[in-house]
């Protein structure tokens, strides 16, 4: 129908901006043409490589080399005698500078590449935020079902406590908790542990919006007809109830990711969150803590205008399906 | 209504005892203590004197219901890593958290419910243009807004980077100058994602209410276009925004943690950070009841501001 097509057509940009976003970061090793470990020990705070298509007529995509001319001013120069072309498809990676490094959004503090460590740290900032959110959503259906199906003191003890953590500033309360546990772990140990915080700040939004569902539903007449052929309440709640909130659910899920994305990137900026030779985009923040520096190399924000993008791209969709974006905690 | 002002009062009260209680014991319960502070040419007896001194010599229970008995008379303690007693320092952190979030609330409501009924009744390029810097600002969390505005100073020199005031600003009358010159960066990041989530929702709320029976009747009587907006339309969208003002003042608490720690703003953000990472408990719990405090306020002002918008609230209650 007409409908649907125009529901597809508004949310073509924002579904076109979070593939631009997650399918390089999920194609990392292939895309990113260095790893992101490897340290150019003359190329720190390198500015982008350009990519050169016109030697005197039009060439080859290829770069030079980048000399170090001054190590105090951080000044480089290209190396205008040994230009490498591009190679493609060469040891399993899209593009690469042959031996030249090819730093497409230059290079950070320890001369690390700044694109492919973007890349790679998407991998831990997008699948933390992405495993948070599930797990945030699943408990906060099954608490949130559980309270609405049936009532009474459960009900009560499950949308007081959820009313409680919900008035709490979040970043405080994953503060106090990340702070408390060991500084130094890790980064397996800290993503297991920043996935249990988040699901535990996250679930109650869900849970008061599923609780309402779920206790307005209960009354309806398929409800009664399955409870009339006998099925357990557990398959009720499960099978009948809890698919009538999954568009509620779903919407909450988007809502719960750019948060936790940003949780992560906050954390991680003051040092409590992933170990600071991690790639994650709050580390990589963390590197733009000296201001008088990030002046003079502006490609330190990259990891900042990633997470823009990926929040933007989750409120065009939001924005798209009717409802206005509400900047969430964070 | 003062059934419920008992209840949301008691209900507060509950919410500051047990967020600063959490705060303690956990503190206590981490890993290491303040005595690492101490650095490693501490010697053993100087190790237990601050332990008996701060109470970690106690157990756990006994510690806390001490420190409770005091924190009811409004005695929370002394701060290790400043030598001070904890209320006036945290309280001076949060004044400098409620200058900051303060401005930036008043900023984000006249800027975003302005706008808002400005795209909501009107059609046409402005609007358009409004309503997309709008979702990009929705877009903008205070992370890396003030990370953006502190690149553009830092840049441009249009704002002094980072802190509250240079460290040269002696007099009284400098300091108020000074305060004004540091106070629009970070007040600005704050205010920007909140004053768009105001904006949108004002903008959604006024449209719908536009198209009301109502308002063409009054339309149909000759109200002038902007009175039918201001005076017809408005007064009854604005719940849209009041509904979402104690979020709106829970989220500034949050946002003002990252903007205070991206700018060198010293408040109460940037104190909890310090106090947690000293393992500094007392002034952890004094820093988490404030905040409890401030969270509180936050909600009642936020149904405050629902039953003003709303008489169905006020009658309901």
């Amino acid at each position: 129908m007409n409908g649907s097509s125009c529901v597809w057509s508004s949310r073509m940009p924002s579904l076109i901006l979070l593939a631009l976003v997650s399918l390089p970061v999920a194609a990392a090793p292939v895309i990113a043409p260095n790893p992101p470990e490897q340290r150019f020990e003359d190329l720190l705070y390198a500015p982008p490589t350009m990519i050169h298509v016109w030697d005197g007529g039009p060439a080859v995509p290829f770069v030079y080399p980048q000399r170090l001319i001054s190590r105090i001013d951080r000044r480089f120069e290209e190396d205008r005698l040994h230009p490498a072309a591009l190679s493609w498809f060469a040891r399993g990676r899209l593009v690469t500078g042959g031996q030249t490094p090819l730093l497409l959004l230059g290079a950070d503090s320890y001369g690390r590449d700044l694109f492919s460590r973007l890349l790679f740290g998407g991998r831990i900032s997008l699948s933390l935020a992405v495993l948070s959110a599930l797990c945030a959503v699943v408990i906060g259906a099954l608490l949130g079902g559980i309270a609405g199906y049936a009532g009474g003191w459960v009900d009560g003890l499950i949308s007081r406590s959820s009313e409680f953590l919900l008035v709490l500033p979040t970043m405080y309360v994953v503060l106090v908790l990340r702070a408390v546990l060991p500084l130094v772990l890790a980064p397996g140990t800290v993503f297991v542990l920043l996935t249990m915080i988040f699901a535990a700040l996250g679930w109650p939004i869900v849970a008061r919006g599923t609780r309402a569902i779920i206790a307005a539903e209960r009354h309806r007449e398929y409800v009664e007809a399955a409870r009339a052929v006998g099925i357990s309440p557990v398959g009720l709640l499960l099978r009948h109830l809890l698919p009538a909130a999954s568009g509620y659910l779903a919407s909450q899920m988007t809502l719960l990711i750019p948060a936790f994305i940003l949780a992560e990137a906050t954390l991680s900026y003051v040092g409590f969150g992933f170990p600071p030779n991690t790639a994650t985009w709050g580390t990589m923040l963390h590197d733009t803590a000296n201001v008088l520096l990030v002046a003079d190399v502006p490609w330190l924000l990259a990891p900042a205008v990633a997470i823009f993008l990926t929040v933007l791209g989750v409120n065009l969709l939001v924005q798209a399906s009717g409802r206005p974006p509400v900047q969430l905690e964070g | 209504m003062s059934r419920f002002l008992v209840q949301r009062l008691f209900f507060c009260a509950v919410l500051i005892v047990i967020v600063a209680s959490s705060a303690l014991l956990l503190t206590r319960l981490a890993p290491g203590d303040l005595t690492t502070g101490l650095g490693s040419q501490a010697t053993a007896r100087e190790v237990s004197d601050a332990r008996a001194r701060f109470g970690l010599d106690r157990p756990i229970m006994v510690q806390w219901a001490a420190w409770a008995a005091r924190a009811v008379r409004l005695d929370f303690g002394e701060s290790f890593r400043y030598q001070q007693p904890v209320a006036p320092l945290v309280l001076q952190a949060a004044a400098n958290s409620a200058i900051l979030a303060g401005a930036a609330l008043f900023v984000a409501t006249f800027a975003g419910v302005g706008l808002g009924i400005f795209t909501g009744s009107r059609r046409g390029v402005m609007p358009a243009i409004v309503r997309a810097v709008s979702v990009a600002a929705v877009s903008m969390p205070p992370l890396l807004t003030s990370l953006a505005l502190l690149f553009l100073a830092a840049r441009t020199g249009w704002f002094p980077v980072g802190g509250m005031s240079s460290s040269d600003a002696g007099q009284q009358g400098q300091q108020w100058n000074e305060l004004a010159a540091h106070l629009p960066l970070p007040v600005l990041a704050l205010a920007l994602p909140i004053a768009a989530t105001f904006e949108r929702l004002q903008s959604a709320a006024i449209s719908e209410q536009i198209h009301q029976p109502f308002v063409t009747a009054a339309a149909a009587r000759g109200v002038p276009p902007a009175r039918l907006v201001l005076r017809h339309a408005w007064p009854v969208s604005v719940k849209s925004v009041a509904a979402i003002y104690g979020v709106a003042a829970g989220s500034l608490l949050s946002g003002s943690f990252a903007v205070e720690f991206v700018t060198a703003w010293p408040g109460l953000g940037r104190l909890m950070y310090d106090a947690l990472q000293a393992r500094d408990l007392y002034l952890v719990a004094g820093c988490a009841a404030v905040g409890g405090a401030v969270v509180s306020l936050g909600m009642l002002l936020g149904d405050v501001l629902l039953a003003l918008s709303d008489p169905r609230v006020r009658e309901m209650e």
